[in-house]
């Protein structure tokens, strides 16, 4: 337990605050450097595609948001797992930070896919598994989020919104393998571990470098976050002198 | 057994009863999970009968057809295995083409002719330049010219 660092210090609100607001300026630096080399690959280097012309390109926004909104739910769910078996304060809190950016990922790859289906296939939308279970996916996060606001203890609505997010974990695999099990309009997994890649490499690159941004946006929004939710929650000593205490007093006043 | 130990064991033990519970759920709706049917499932009478339902495959090459008043297009979707001849009057989403998925919502009606109401083309999940396809294209015909002249078929519509 007390090899190295003793990072069960940092499960502590009080000691991962701090922690927190160093580590943010870098995740969203590297965010916005790897988002700009990303999106002028996706732009400018990627070659144009064969059969899709300049449209596929909305793809170096849709897979990465896709695959963010599907990874963001588990994550979400092992916090609210952990916080169920050790009754840590701050699993839960990450839960919570972590809801709103997987439901705006959830939304962006929604509305990026629509955008991307009109001119492909002609339509916006089409009822088939991919997209409806990509659909059910966002309003699992907005139920998540709605039972938490809808709960005035905050012990309870965490142990409700932990419960809500477990059990809605059985989407995920859902959505990730329905091109596979039933026959969808969505096409098929362009990028898997089992078949390796079947895009030109320098659009597989562009792809990537953008999931790598959207992972440490991912990480710097959701710290920013959860610093807020610490301040909502506690009790509200000033646990950092850089910090200056008006934000919290206020917080204090408006309760 | 700490108290946190039976909790974690109580986590894992419900979430593993939700997943079974779904892959049986998912297993008895298979059949309403599916986006289109088959022309071979067309063929073996699977498709609700006097309802709208879609069809998905191939458009078969060298089957479109185009009508004399420009909007109307016949074309045969195809699994490789049976064929379903397709009416529909509309405008085709760019990316239809011969040889290519595509995706139709319409009725059966008694001649065997599917009328479409709305067609969808399904596109792949390769992506590629133009000249890496071309090149997978020459080094495709140079194999396989005269077994898929074989297939493509002569006469065009009505022949099912």
């Amino acid at each position: 337990m007390s090899i190295g660092i003793n990072w069960l210090k940092y499960s502590s609100p009080q000691a991962f605050y701090p922690l927190a607001g160093r580590l943010i300026p870098w995740f969203a630096c590297a965010a916005v450097a790897l988002m700009g080399v990303g999106l002028y690959m996706g732009f400018f280097v990627a070659p144009t595609d064969f059969q899709q012309g300049e449209a596929y390109r909305i793809i170096f926004v849709h897979v990465p948001a896709a695959w963010m909104s599907m990874f963001l739910y588990v994550v979400m769910a092992v916090w609210a797992g952990i916080g169920m078996g050790l009754n840590a304060r701050l699993s839960f809190m990450m839960a919570q930070a972590i809801a709103p950016t997987g439901a705006m990922f959830t939304f962006l790859a929604l509305l990026t896919g629509a955008m991307w289906g009109k001119p492909t296939w002609g339509a916006w939308w089409v009822w088939d598994a991919r997209l409806t279970s990509e659909l059910i996916l966002l309003f699992q996060y907005a139920g998540v989020m709605l039972l938490r606001t809808s709960i005035d203890d905050v012990r309870r609505a965490d142990r409700a919104s932990a419960v809500f997010a477990l059990v809605g974990v059985v989407n995920v695999p859902i959505i990730y393998f329905s091109v596979q099990w039933w026959n969808t309009l969505h096409q098929g997994a362009s990028v898997s571990m089992a078949t390796g890649s079947k895009m030109a490499s320098t659009m597989l690159t562009a792809m990537l470098l953008m999931t790598v941004a959207f992972w440490l946006y991912s990480i710097a929004v959701i710290l920013a976050r959860v610093r807020c939710v610490m301040i909502e929650r506690e009790s509200l000593p000033v646990w950092n002198d850089d910090e200056k205490p008006a934000v919290i007093q206020e917080v204090v006043e408006a309760r | 057994m700490k108290p946190r130990h039976k909790r974690f064991a109580f986590i894992g033990l419900g979430l593993l009863v939700l997943g079974v519970a779904t892959v049986l759920i998912l297993n008895a709706f298979q059949s309403n999970l599916v986006f289109f049917f088959t022309p071979t499932q067309v063929a073996s009478g699977e498709v609700p009968q006097g309802r709208s339902f879609r069809i998905g495959g191939m458009v078969e090459d060298g089957s479109l057809v185009r009508e004399n008043d420009g909007l109307t297009v016949r074309f045969i979707v195809t699994d490789t295995a049976k064929r379903v001849p397709v009416t529909y009057k509309g405008i085709l989403p760019d990316l239809f083409k011969e040889g290519k998925g595509a995706v139709a919502q319409g009725k059966l009606n008694a001649d065997g002719t599917f009328i479409a109401s709305e067609v969808l083309a399904k596109h792949d999940e390769n992506y590629m330049p133009p000249e890496a396809a071309e090149a997978l294209a020459k080094a495709k015909a140079s194999g396989a010219q005269q077994s898929k002249s074989l297939i493509v078929p002569q006469g065009r519509q009505g022949s099912l």
